[in-house]
């Protein structure tokens, strides 16, 4: 199945809009004619904790949750939950990674140190690795808030989906005053 | 029409496709978006009740005066629905009644993982239970027809997979020409008094049998033939990791899980070389099945704690022996890197924070309760000792106190939250008062129930539907109660928050705290209000780490030189609650200039 099957994970931290971001993907390859599936847990990791969102399209998908090991790309939107999520990656995964780093509790509180050099170890096992400065892309567009759709413009370019499916589903699901600015947002992401 | 749903949003498709009429529900995850879809519908009557026991009763009201009713709640909300859930099996129903538990496997937000499989099983009703979206929405539908073709209440059980996953799912018209509701007396069938209920247990065990033979015509339980070597026997969920991880198996998918569809399983038995039941939790097929006499392999291979995945399967069967190309364990990268945890956490501001600082500091024996406050647990204010289900925390720190020492009794404090509290709570605090128990309940009311995503209760002053409700006033009813002292406190004063619990913690009889401050995540305009935001003045910071000890998001530590550093305040995080200001003795925490 897996080699018929695209899997996507989306990483990050509660609150950071990852829901979103995961509902604009599935709505992409629902528009452009494909079985999608998409599961992450709420509740308790909206307090601020780890959010892992799976996204599966292709021509029928069956499990919801991404089978450890069969991850195609990972779209991280903070680096350390980007490195948490690597071992659910196959060889040759590609890795786009919005370059924000969100301290944890244990750090913030000084008994943890936040880890160095995550990109640079992320990019000696993943060669297709992408890091994306979201916030300075999205402000260029326009609106700081839109860095999730400059990384959606990034990860989009991975993926085998004509460009009117994105635009379409970014259309219906961004309130349309924000739709120019998420447009352009999204075609800087696409440039990078 | 299609659409991407949740399996929530598709339940809720479903009821008003079905015609339903009265939904009630108390939030609970991972139930909670059914009824905050559902609103979306106009022709229904959908409502917050104060508790799963509520929600059912006015669910059954709704069946009994001739409409379709559904009613939802998380696994453990059933045990609390679960009184007029077994005699409503006995009375059956007038208008279809569907009663959705969302059970929680693995726990990713509950306290237990029971499997409410059992529920069906132990109540004698059917049990259907999807295995995506669009078996959501049809199996809601379907539900309403077998409840009033049997006459009877059905279950619709759904996993966090299930409730919280996405798929496609095609609408379809509602129903129409369902029967006005209408005032029918049946005193025979409805007032179940040991006479009465005496002629209709017979008729449950016989609606049970028939159920059965019944499920073994039914489409949703169906047999996929393919390779003969093994068959699986699966449902929900876990029919979706059989297929991904073994596509050549032949499956008998069961779209009801109870009563068991005998002649078809016999059936497909018969057809296969080896085989098995893949379901989570308990072996609750796989124990029927055997029992029939009909040899199966199941928790001898599968665990029973916790959720399946896909890989779990995959190694499972890989030691069975089954060969295909996708039981060929994919090589998942190794964690080579140490990284620091990310557990949840109060946010910025919330109004909780301050008041578990001052139970650590005055080293109280906290009995704990469901809600947000349940991270008080959580380093570094760690202050809470017990947490069992909905509204225990009063009957416990009661109990407690009945048994510990004079001087230790001092030490018990009970915290439950406003819709907690209006949950199951306020029988415990009757019994407080009723035992003259003298422990102190602090209840941390910020007017929402907040863990499950802010929903309205009847202390917020608003319903579902966002109309203005009365509002219980809650100092009030603890005084009707019988509690002699109840004291409302600003929790974002700390002197005074620390003071008022000493003083109740010593007093020699029940008393009741109610925190005043509302979650600072209600978006309501005129309850939450940002105060101005706090910076730490770095020349005067000492480096104390005073202000870390509680633990709020917008705080951190900047390390310098020589073990030295510095707190500094993220400003955009900061809710200006100003509680880390009372903290430093320095004077280093003050407003943004």
């Amino acid at each position: 199945m897996s080699g018929t099957i695209t899997n996507i994970l989306l990483v990050g931290v509660g609150g950071q809009g990852i829901l979103l971001a995961s509902e604009i993907l599935s709505e992409t390859f629902m528009l452009a004619g494909f079985d999608v599936k998409k599961s992450e847990i709420h509740g308790m990791s909206q307090r601020g904790g780890s959010v892992v969102s799976h996204v599966r399209y292709g021509k029928e998908v069956f499990s919801p949750i991404i089978p450890e090991g069969d991850g195609d790309i990972l779209f991280g939107f903070e680096m350390l939950e980007t490195c948490r999520s690597l071992p659910l990656l196959k060889k040759g995964a590609s890795v786009i990674a919005n370059d924000l780093c969100i301290p944890p509790p244990a750090v913030l509180s000084g008994q943890e140190q936040y880890p160095d050099g995550l990109a640079d170890k992320i990019g000696s096992r993943f060669p297709d690795f992408l890091l994306v400065d979201g916030l300075k892309l999205a402000t260029e567009a326009g609106n700081p808030r839109a860095a999730n759709t400059v990384l959606l413009g990034a990860v989009s370019k991975r993926l085998d989906i004509p460009e009117r499916y994105w635009m379409e589903a970014l259309e219906k699901m961004v309130p349309p005053k924000a739709f120019e600015v998420n447009r352009k947002a999204f075609q800087a992401g696409r440039s990078q | 029409m299609k659409e991407i749903l949740s399996g929530n949003e598709a339940i809720a498709r479903g009821a008003f496709e079905a015609g339903v009429r009265v939904a009630s529900a108390y939030p609970g995850t991972p139930s909670t978006e059914i009824l905050e879809n559902i609103i979306r519908y106009e022709e229904i009557d959908a409502s917050w009740a104060p508790n799963e026991k509520v929600a059912l009763e006015v669910g059954i009201g709704a069946s009994f005066g001739g409409a379709r009713a559904l009613v939802a709640m998380k696994h453990v909300g059933v045990n609390v629905a679960a009184d007029p859930l077994f005699t409503l099996s006995y009375t059956g129903v007038n208008g279809g009644l569907v009663l959705v538990t969302a059970d929680d496997p693995e726990m990713h937000s509950s306290q237990n993982e029971q499997d409410n499989r059992n529920y069906a099983k132990f109540a004698k009703v059917p049990m259907l239970e999807p295995s995506d979206s669009r078996e959501c929405k049809e199996f809601t539908r379907l539900a309403f027809e077998i409840s009033e073709q049997f006459d009877t209440p059905v279950m619709l059980r759904t996993t966090t997979r299930i409730s919280h996953s996405k798929s496609i799912v095609d609408f379809t018209e509602p129903v129409h020409d369902l029967p006005e509701p209408r005032l029918v007396r049946n005193a025979a069938k409805l007032v179940m008094l040991p006479g009465n209920a005496r002629v209709r247990h017979p008729l449950v065990e016989e609606r049970i049998n028939k159920l059965s033979a019944f499920g073994s015509t039914l489409e949703i339980n169906r047999m996929e033939l393919r390779s003969t070597d093994i068959g699986i026997i699966t449902a929900g969920v876990s029919y979706q990791y059989v297929r991904e991880v073994l596509p050549d198996a032949s499956t008998l998918k069961l779209g009801m899980v109870h009563p068991l569809p005998f002649a078809l399983i016999r059936e497909f038995a018969a057809k296969v070389k080896k085989l098995y039941v893949v379901e989570e939790l308990d072996p609750f097929i796989e124990e029927q099945v055997r029992g029939a006499g009909i040899p199966a392999i199941g928790k001898d291979i599968l665990p029973l704690c916790g959720e399946l995945t896909p890989a779990i399967l995959r190694k499972a069967f890989a030691k069975e022996g089954v060969v295909g190309a996708n039981l060929v364990f994919a090589q998942g990268q190794s964690q080579e890197l140490p990284l620091p945890s990310r557990p949840p956490n109060m946010c910025p501001g919330c109004p909780h924070r301050g008041v578990f600082y001052a139970l650590n500091q005055l080293k109280a024996y906290v009995t704990g309760d469901i809600g947000c406050y349940t991270l008080g647990f959580m380093p570094p204010l760690s202050a809470m000792d017990t947490c069992v289900c909905m509204g225990a925390s009063i009957g416990n720190a009661t109990g407690v106190v009945k048994v510990v020492s004079a001087e230790e009794r001092q030490k018990v404090v009970a915290v439950i939250g406003d819709s907690t509290f209006l949950h199951t709570g306020i029988a415990g605090l009757m019994d407080m008062v009723y035992s003259n128990a003298p422990a102190t309940l602090v209840i941390l009311d910020n007017r929402i129930t907040a863990m499950t995503g802010r929903q309205d209760n009847p202390a917020s002053g608003f319903t579902l539907m966002d109309e203005p409700a009365h509002q219980i006033d809650i100092p009030q009813l603890c005084r009707v109660l019988g509690v002699k002292t109840v004291r409302t406190i600003d929790p974002y004063d700390l002197e005074t928050t620390k003071r008022t619990l000493a003083e109740e913690m010593a007093r020699p009889e029940p008393s009741v705290i109610v925190t005043d401050r509302p979650c600072v995540l209600v978006k309501r305009e005129g309850v939450f209000e940002k105060g101005p935001v706090l910076t730490v003045f770095e020349e005067k910071c000492t480096g104390c780490r005073a202000c870390l000890k509680i633990g709020c998001p917008a705080i951190a530590w900047k390390p310098a030189e020589g073990n030295k550093g510095k707190a500094y305040i993220d400003y955009q995080l900061c809710t200006g609650c100003d509680v880390c200001r009372q903290l430093c003795k320095f004077g280093a925490i003050g407003r943004m200039k």
